[in-house]
């Protein structure tokens, strides 16, 4: 079937599909993951998948790749009906993928790792499988030695070696899952001309992404998914990313917002998400100038760092937070975010400089004794931070057991009492009973909301507070942030998502390499420049 | 056909699973029953039925689950807390060890001193052979499996040593210690009967660890710490001290187990005191779900086993052996139909298969 | 006192025999991820099935293929159990190794109550008279082939690069295309096989009979060996020499006037204690496979 590749590359926007979908539906018990979805990609074109955290989009990737199997649906490949049991038929079929959590092997090599899905069960040749690998790198303009172990690589080496390691078993359509989400903006730029590069080769390539900009940057054709379903296909040149956005919420969006406060606008909540400038701590923020006298801090660090061995992953961190104040932690993923959170949260010591929360220093305290500070904490980690098979209740109370034990005995009227008001108060869409596992992410996100909130803090220290909500929790997380701050508490928010910042915070402090490179007053937080900080280009002072 | 994941499970499936379980486990222990030349059917009304219809074989099923009430809940109480002790049968016998210490030494103690004294010395016992492995664990982070299993042989040989060095018997010079005193001796709980009082210090120790575990702070700390150990130390839980508390606890109730033995049945230290109790008693907590109640009842259901096995080997010449053999299968029958509850089965005819596409070999 | 020094060192080697067996056994399991509890139990089924079938038919040769097959069922249903099932690893190892032990007891009794059958022929040590040297065939084959053969493997195949890649993480492996659970089931089957040569070695090569106690502790020791090897084949051999040197010591101890106040029991215990030193002392903080103790499901 070679006539139809050179057909491609005579003319690769019009290449006959290479990989066709067609009314796939898949459910995970009551969860319809993918309902009738149909999608085909051509040799030479380069198609983005766009959908919100949840729409469907990574299970539907693991149906092409054999990772997860279908209720319905079939699958063609050159036309041809095709049954993927497994990856190794996706791979024989010519399908290759790159999933968003890398998949290789740290305690192997590169080379090992990209010969593992070629080599037999006897002898590998160790050196004709490095001058493979080196020729598969070659063809892509990827410079990495191929005896270097995977877990000395950084994210953007990592991602360059699952793109060797597709092709290396000679694939034609390339499925590259959220692909940016951890990338530097280099390496994003480096991604492009690599995909660029794959789709002169004749290529067919499905991007999947939330990222509007850089579908419209490197497709030809875009599908969109809602809630499962296929809701738009259009060729890339033909639409703008008013439109997308629209295609992406659909009406649902500001449906769902509907429980959020009164003070919060509709258009806010449906554009924040998909980069629209507006926030909707806009609304919300205090009226307070930026003349006004600054706030007594709540949370002071000072020149806090960690390290583990020699090697430094944060230091010199100085920072306030004042009452009644958001300040937001912006950075690239991996740049000391996660350690700042830990140290916050007690679940990691600080090497060096003081945390003092209202005056009190904290630096060396205990989780109890941070929480009775009046220290509350949001990390990222909501597995990490929920006991999932326990009932919602225990988790409410977990960190309050001795308030509701008398005489020794935890008091269960009391514990279920407090559950109900919570499940009232904050939209729990639960009973008191039920484990945690089997709620939402949403709702587990509005029980740790609630583990926290309802303790009154002084200051909450927030990491990526919306990362894989619906919009609907995703508005009411930043209307509960915005009220907490009117209350008068203090609130600092790490977040990789820019627009989440912008729309929050009353400042913005940007974290490159463990430290903080820069502090700008949200007016003058442009995501320009914060992008240029970000990457440790500009350091503002 | 093909399995699809439940999205909620309806009530009848779990009893459902473990009926299956009990069938397929009956239905695997028949075979060497007849190897041994009996019938399964009367064998089997032997192993369940024949101990529970008389007051005698009802008492016996009693004594036989005492040390299994022991073992079962010490192992539940380290497992809820994530710690793997599989140490129990050494703990045990450590147990039986301090008590036989104390009542050999202090063999003159009137009864209500004595029998508190042995119960602690039993106690004390236990919790400090699960000591090492817990401290080795809680400081050096060494995997408490390997090391609580390799310490069962070596209780075995302390036990082996005292019986063949120091505590050889002063009166017949075999391989048994000396008599406990007299005042260590476990009054009978029911008159005429052997069931002694360790059956009812059992009882008030399941009851009291289930108190603990789910009506406590304490119980919701252990088990936070056991199902989620992160996510405890974010929520301020001393993980390490949970787990090593709970080490410490579940070997001083197996201990106890080893001093209820020595106090109330054999009353005095024997190599063979402890019949596998402590690697049983990991069968019981398992099949018992980790909680009190299964516990108490899984033991019941073994004890009454146990003494058909007795009775099955001298009236059919079967190897008391199947006792052992249908609890393991039974535990592994019942782990393994669970597992199958968060399925359901889809009767639907798959699509007709077809072979994917060579790749083709040049591009 | 005089310690005979080549005497020491040829017990070291026929003790550590067996544990060099299971120990590479339970190591190619656990790079896949799988801890194999039902080692100890697998190891009294060869043991058990090897004595059993030799002394039916007369033939050791015959016994070891028998303690071999029944290894690789055993390694099935582990699989069965930790693989297909997903059970909890600890429990459905220890449950097997119970129920295995029984089985053999409760077959041991049926057969043989009261007597203490005894082979005909057993395996014959290779060069008799030669100190040091006269080992059995299956020692030789231990240090000489199973060792470095299983190192080679684990290194340089394609079969190795998929244990360790199921081991280490599996997604990885499955978005490879390696079936997960086809490797755990072939790295159990082989390594069952490999215990029950360790079991089987004691009864076909050294003792020629079969005792209730005959493993008594022996698999877990390999579980330890493993760890503190930090699933590295050779240095699992030196471990699996550091017990069979204590246990040789104490062994030769035992017979010597100096130390005859010393307890015998104390002396049994010694390789455990020496072993769980060893754990404590070069076990701190071992990095586990990625994927132990998990379960492989796919929707």
């Amino acid at each position: 079937m070679t006539p139809q590749r050179a057909g491609a590359d005579a003319d690769p926007a019009r290449g006959r599909a290479l990989l066709e979908l067609a009314g796939v539906t898949k459910r995970f018990g009551d969860l319809v993951a993918n309902d009738d979805v149909s999608l085909s990609v051509g040799a030479g074109e380069v198609v983005a998948m766009l959908g919100e955290n949840g729409a469907g989009k990574s299970t539907l990737m693991k149906i092409a790749y054999g990772l997860v199997r279908p209720d319905a649906g079939e699958l063609r490949v050159d036309g041809r009906p095709v049954q993927l049991g497994s990856p190794r038929d996706a791979m024989r079929a010519g399908i290759g993928m790159v999933t968003q959590e890398f998949s290789l092997v740290e305690t192997m090599t590169v080379s090992e790792n990209v010969a593992l899905s070629a080599v037999g069960l006897g002898r590998v040749d160790a050196a004709a499988n490095r001058r493979r690998v080196m020729a598969a790198m070659e063809r892509l303009g990827v410079q990495i030695e191929p005896e270097r172990l995977v877990a000395t690589l950084s994210i953007g080496e990592r991602q360059r070696v699952e793109i060797v390691k597709a092709l290396f078993h000679d694939c034609r359509v390339l499925i590259l899952d959220e692909p940016t989400a951890v990338l530097t903006p280099q390496d994003v730029r480096s991604l492009f001309e690599t995909i660029a590069r794959l789709r002169t080769d004749g290529l067919g390539v499905l991007f999947v992404s939330h990222k509007l900009r850089e579908v419209a940057e490197i497709s030809d054709r875009v599908v969109v998914l809602r809630r499962g379903r296929m809701v738009g296909d259009r060729p890339t040149a033909s639409v703008d990313e008013a439109e997308l956005a629209a295609l992406m919420m659909g009406g649902a969006a500001s449906a769902a917002a509907a429980p959020a406060g009164p003070s919060q606008s509709r258009a806010g909540a449906v554009a924040d998400p998909v980069g629209g400038a507006v926030g909707l701590g806009v609304e919300t923020r205090p009226t307070a100038g930026p003349a006004e006298a600054r706030p007594e801090p709540v949370l002071r660090l000072t020149d806090l760092g960690v390290s583990t061995g020699r090697r430094a992953l944060l230091s010199g961190i100085s920072l306030t937070v004042g009452a009644g104040e958001i300040v937001g932690i912006a950075g690239i993923s991996g740049n000391g975010q996660t350690e700042l959170v830990d140290v916050l949260a007690g679940v990691r010591p600080a090497s060096s400089g003081t945390v003092h929360v209202a005056g009190r220093d904290l630096t060396r305290a205990d989780v109890a004794t941070r929480l009775a500070a009046g220290l509350g904490r949001l990390t990222e980690d909501r597995r990490g931070s929920l006991v999932p098979q326990m009932s919602v209740e225990h988790n409410l109370v977990l960190e309050d057991l001795p308030r509701f034990t008398s005489r020794g005995l935890l008091d269960r009227g009391a514990v279920r009492r407090h559950a109900e008001q919570l499940i009232e108060r904050f939209d729990i869409r639960a009973r008191p009973g039920d484990p945690v596992a089997t709620l939402s992410g949403g709702n587990m996100q509005k029980v740790l909301l609630a583990r926290s909130l309802v303790r009154e803090p002084r200051v909450l220290v927030v990491a990526q507070p919306t990362r894989g909500l619906d919009v609907g929790s995703y508005a009411y997380v930043h209307e509960q942030l915005a009220a907490l701050r009117d209350r008068g508490a203090g609130v600092l928010v790490v977040s990789e998502d820019l627009d989440e910042l912008r729309g929050l915070c009353d400042r913005v402090a940007v974290l490159f390499r463990g430290r903080i490179v820069g502090e700008l007053p949200i007016a003058e937080a442009s995501s320009e420049r914060l992008g240029l900080m970000m990457t440790g280009v500009e350091v503002a002072t | 056909m093909k399995f699809v994941l439940r999205g909620r499970e309806p009530r009848w499936v779990a009893p459902t699973a473990v009926l299956v379980a009990v069938a397929v486990t009956v239905a695997l222990t028949a075979l060497p029953i007849r190897l041994a030349g009996a019938n399964p059917v009367a064998a089997f009304e032997r192993y369940l039925l024949t101990p529970l219809s008389s007051v005698n074989g009802l008492h016996e099923v009693l004594l036989t689950a005492t040390p299994l009430m022991f073992t079962g809940i010490a192992v539940a109480i380290a497992f809820r807390a994530g710690y793997w002790n599989i140490g129990a049968e050494g703990q045990f016998l450590l147990g039986a060890v301090g008590t036989t210490w104390v009542g050999t030494t202090w063999a003159d103690l009137p009864a209500p001193v004595a029998l508190p004294l042995g119960f602690v010395a039993g106690a004390v016992g236990g919790a400090v052979w699960a000591l090492a492995p817990a401290w080795l664990k809680r400081r050096a982070g060494i995997d408490e499996v390997v090391t609580t299993l390799l310490l069962n042989p070596v209780a075995l040989l302390v036990v082996q040593g005292l019986l063949n060095g120091p505590w050889r018997n002063s009166a017949t010079g075999f391989t048994d210690s000396d008599r406990l005193g007299s005042g260590f001796d476990l009054p009978p709980l029911i008159p005429d009967s052997r069931v002694h009082w360790g059956f009812a210090v059992a009882l008030a120790v399941i009851l009291v660890a289930g108190v603990v575990l789910t009506r406590t702070a304490t119980g919701v700390r252990v088990r936070a710490a056991g199902q989620a150990p992160q996510a405890a130390a974010f929520s301020g839980i001393d993980v390490d001290r949970v787990q090593f508390r709970a080490a410490l606890v579940s070997g001083g109730v197996a201990g106890l187990g080893g001093a209820s033995t020595v106090m109330g049945v054999q009353h005095q230290l024997t190599s063979g005191i402890s019949n596998s109790y402590g690697y049983t008693g990991v069968i019981v907590a398992t099949l018992g779900g980790l909680g009190a109640i299964g516990v108490l009842l899984v033991s019941l259901l073994l004890g009454d086993i146990s003494v058909g096995a007795q009775n099955v080997s001298l009236v059919l010449q079967v190897p008391t052996q199947l006792g052992a053999i249908f609890s393991a299968l039974l535990m592994l029958a019942v782990l393994s139909a669970m597992s199958w509850r968060r399925y359901r089965v889809q009767w639907r005819r798959p699509r007709p298969a077809t072979t994917p596409e060579p790749a083709q070999e040049t591009g | 006192m005089s310690l005979n020094l080549l005497a020491l060192l040829g017990a070291m080697l026929t003790i550590a025999t067996p544990l060099i067996w299971a120990g590479v056994g339970e190591l190619v399991v656990e790079r896949t991820g799988v801890l194999n509890l039902g080692i100890e139990g697998t190891m009294y089924l060869g043991a058990f099935v090897g004595f059993l079938v030799a002394l039916r038919t007369g033939s050791p040769w015959l016994g070891l293929l028998a303690a071999v097959a029944s290894g690789v069922v055993a390694g099935v249903l582990m699989g069965l159990f930790a693989v297909t099932l997903g059970l909890n690893q600890h429990v459905s190892g220890l449950g097997l190794t119970l129920l295995l032990i029984a089985v053999c007891e409760f077959t041991f009794r049926m057969l043989y109550a009261g007597e203490r059958p005894t082979l005909d022929t057993k395996f014959d040590v290779l060069l008799p008279g030669v100190e040091v040297l006269d080992q059995h065939w299956l020692t030789y084959v231990a240090f000489l082939v199973l060792a470095p053969g299983s190192w080679w493997v684990l290194r340089s195949t394609g079969a190795g690069y998929r244990l360790r890649a199921v081991g280490e993480s599996f997604e990885a492996a499955d978005v490879a295309g390696i079936s997960v659970s086809g490797v755990r089931y072939a790295a159990l089957m082989v390594g069952g096989a490999f215990m029950a040569v360790g079991g089987a070695f004691l009864t076909l090569s050294v003792l020629g009979s079969f005792t209730l106690d005959i493993i008594n502790g022996r698999g877990w020791v390999c579980i330890a060996l493993v760890i503190f090897a930090r699933w590295r084949v050779w240095p699992a051999v030196c471990g699996a020499l550091i017990f069979a040197g204590t246990d040789a010591l104490q062994l030769q101890l035992a017979i010597t006037p100096a130390f005859g106040d010393v307890p015998r029991e104390l002396m049994l215990a010694l390789p455990y204690l020496a072993v769980i030193v060893a754990l404590a002392v070069w076990g701190r903080s071992v990095r586990y496979p990625g994927s132990y103790l998990k379960a492989h499901r796919r929707a």
